[in-house]
């Protein structure tokens, strides 16, 4: 059974529809990666999953129905976001960060330090003085924190060193292999995902372009619709 | 302890030393000077935990304010004339016991923030300032016509109501019952600030729609605080119409809501002690400069421009050095 399925979902930004009948599936303990090239709808897709925008046709997560439910809802229902952007709330310490979003379950203040032992050194300090690195790791803490059944990680490497993205990379290959987390990737590397997704769904002009296993996405396809 | 530990407890000390002199050197003035400083930081403390803690820049307080006086006002009233407040189906009967109106008032005053909250949190910005002044300029507009309690000349009262095993006209009494109030009311919001709703509010303030991403309902959060805020400002209010023995519309007006907000930005803004920094030198430079000149509010003006330019911790954070983010 899907944990998570979309279903000929619109949505639009005032006159300016974005969303054209998406459809995606996503199971409990899968990865599934999202690429596209700008502008697509992928995080639009993204923020019709988490009602951060209002969005038509059938979402449903767990049995739930999205349509109804308030943005904090989703997250309470299981539902792990890492914005684009990073996000970070930043005038808190990065304790403060992780304890604001904590709800019970696997995930906490020692586990996430596990993963990114960088938070745990810096745990007393501003979000506002950590390093673009670090805050994408402290994005990601955050949203663990939440102890989500599914985490959606929205360009969660984009603009950063590649030393941190190998890092962050290799915390999100641990997250699916030793946790089991379903996993939604939204990125443009298309070599990191493959090491990390079961499949692929390229988007484009707000629908789904391509969908298959991530090993049938061969460069041709994917050069033609993310454009790398 | 931190600089800004040792610049709240020179206020503690100085809020407490004072009066005890005046009260030693026979001088009430001063006593009653010191009680409109407390009554007066025990309402921005209120405020501030609304615009401090939760971003909100609320231009309509006094409208708790103004509550929690009639409040005090209304029930005294009808005690001093022995008029039942009601006689239908039951008997309410005023009453002269600051408890039970200080009760009245908290309730009254977290009743309205509520309904005000409910409609106002769902805009921000100069949208949420203005949907908060029109509150406070309907209740001004409401009393003034309220012809049974006095219109626009207000409602007198002859005797402070009381306190059990206290003397309430003696003006030390009165003033460490007043100090007391204000004192648990840092408290509360102390213990607010450092507790996970406190975390919580500060981050919605930050990012207010992202904190939903995370399963916050930060607009849940702003409502409580603005409730709390508002009960806080009421029981102010009935305060300051018992040290007066005196209420009128003007407690609804918008100068009030004013002057609240500048107890609350010449202290520093989301400072503990912020609110009590501004409203003792607010009373201070009131008292001071007011023999000097009735155009003290100038030098308040100019003085409110300088901090808000170059000092925007207001006088607590100008005093104690470390800037908070949110100033």
């Amino acid at each position: 059974m899907s944990l998570l399925t979309l279903e000929g979902v619109t949505a639009s930004y005032g006159a300016s529809q974005a969303l054209f009948g998406m459809d995606l599936t996503l199971s409990e303990g899968e990865a599934v990666a999202m690429m596209g090239r700008n502008g697509m709808g992928k995080t639009t897709t993204v923020r019709a999953i988490c009602r951060m925008l209002p969005a038509q046709g059938r979402l449903v997560f767990d049995g739930h129905d999205l349509t109804r439910l308030a943005s904090h809802r989703t997250a309470q229902l299981g539902i792990g976001l890492v914005p684009e952007g990073r996000r970070c709330f930043r005038d808190l310490t990065v304790e403060e960060n992780l304890v604001v979003a904590a709800r019970r379950g696997h995930w906490d203040l020692s586990r996430v330090a596990g993963l990114f032992p960088r938070l745990a050194e810096r745990r007393g300090q501003r979000a506002s003085t950590l390093s673009g690195g670090e805050q994408q790791m402290l994005a990601i803490g955050r949203a663990l924190m939440t102890n989500p059944r599914l985490l959606i990680l929205d360009e969660a490497t984009e603009g950063l060193a590649p030393l941190i993205r190998a890092e962050i990379w290799e915390a999100i290959a641990r997250l699916k292999t030793e946790t089991g987390l379903s996993l939604l990737v939204i990125d443009k590397s298309l070599k990191e995902l493959k090491g990390v997704a079961d499949r692929a769904v390229l988007v484009a002009r707000g629908q789904v372009a391509w969908a298959g296993a991530m090993d049938a996405l061969d460069a041709e396809t994917s050069a033609r619709h993310v454009g790398v | 302890m931190s600089r800004e530990g040792y610049v709240n407890a020179a206020l503690v000390a100085a809020l407490i030393g004072v009066p005890l002199w005046a009260h030693l050197a026979g001088e009430p003035f001063t006593i009653t000077l010191a009680t409109r400083a407390v009554i007066f930081a025990l309402a921005a403390v209120g405020l501030n935990l609304a615009l401090g803690l939760g971003g909100m820049v609320s231009f309509g307080h006094a409208v708790f304010f103004g509550l929690g006086g009639y409040a005090m006002g209304i029930l005294a009233h009808h005690a001093q004339n022995f008029l039942p407040l009601y006689d239908g189906l039951f008997l309410i009967e005023g009453t002269k016991s600051m408890p039970v109106i200080w009760l009245v008032a908290i309730t009254v005053s977290a009743l309205a923030a509520l309904l005000i909250g409910l409609l106002s949190l769902r805009t921000s910005g100069v949208y949420f300032i203005m949907i908060t002044l029109a509150f406070g300029q309907m209740f001004y507009y409401f009393t003034i016509s309220w012809s049974a309690y006095g219109g626009e000349d207000g409602l007198s009262i002859w005797v402070r109501n009381g306190f059990p095993g206290l003397n309430t006209l003696d003006p030390i009494q009165f003033y460490a019952l007043c100090f007391t109030l204000l004192c648990a009311a840092l408290w509360l919001t102390h213990r607010i600030a450092r507790s996970p709703f406190g975390l919580m509010l500060n981050a919605t303030r930050q990012v207010p729609h992202r904190v939903e991403t995370v399963g916050l309902d930060g607009q849940r959060a702003k409502l409580v605080v603005f409730v709390i805020s508002g009960a806080i400002t009421g029981l102010a209010g009935a305060l300051f119409a018992d040290l007066n023995r005196f209420v009128s519309p003007t407690m609804f007006s918008w100068h009030m809501s004013g002057e609240i907000m500048i107890f609350v930005i010449l202290g520093g803004v989301a400072r503990l002690f912020g609110p009590v920094a501004g409203a003792v030198l607010f009373v201070a430079m009131e008292h001071v400069l007011g023999d000097l000149s009735d155009y003290w509010h100038i030098y308040l003006g100019a003085l409110l421009l300088g901090i808000v330019l170059f000092a925007r911790g207001g006088v607590v954070g100008l005093l104690a050095g470390r800037a908070k983010s949110h100033d």
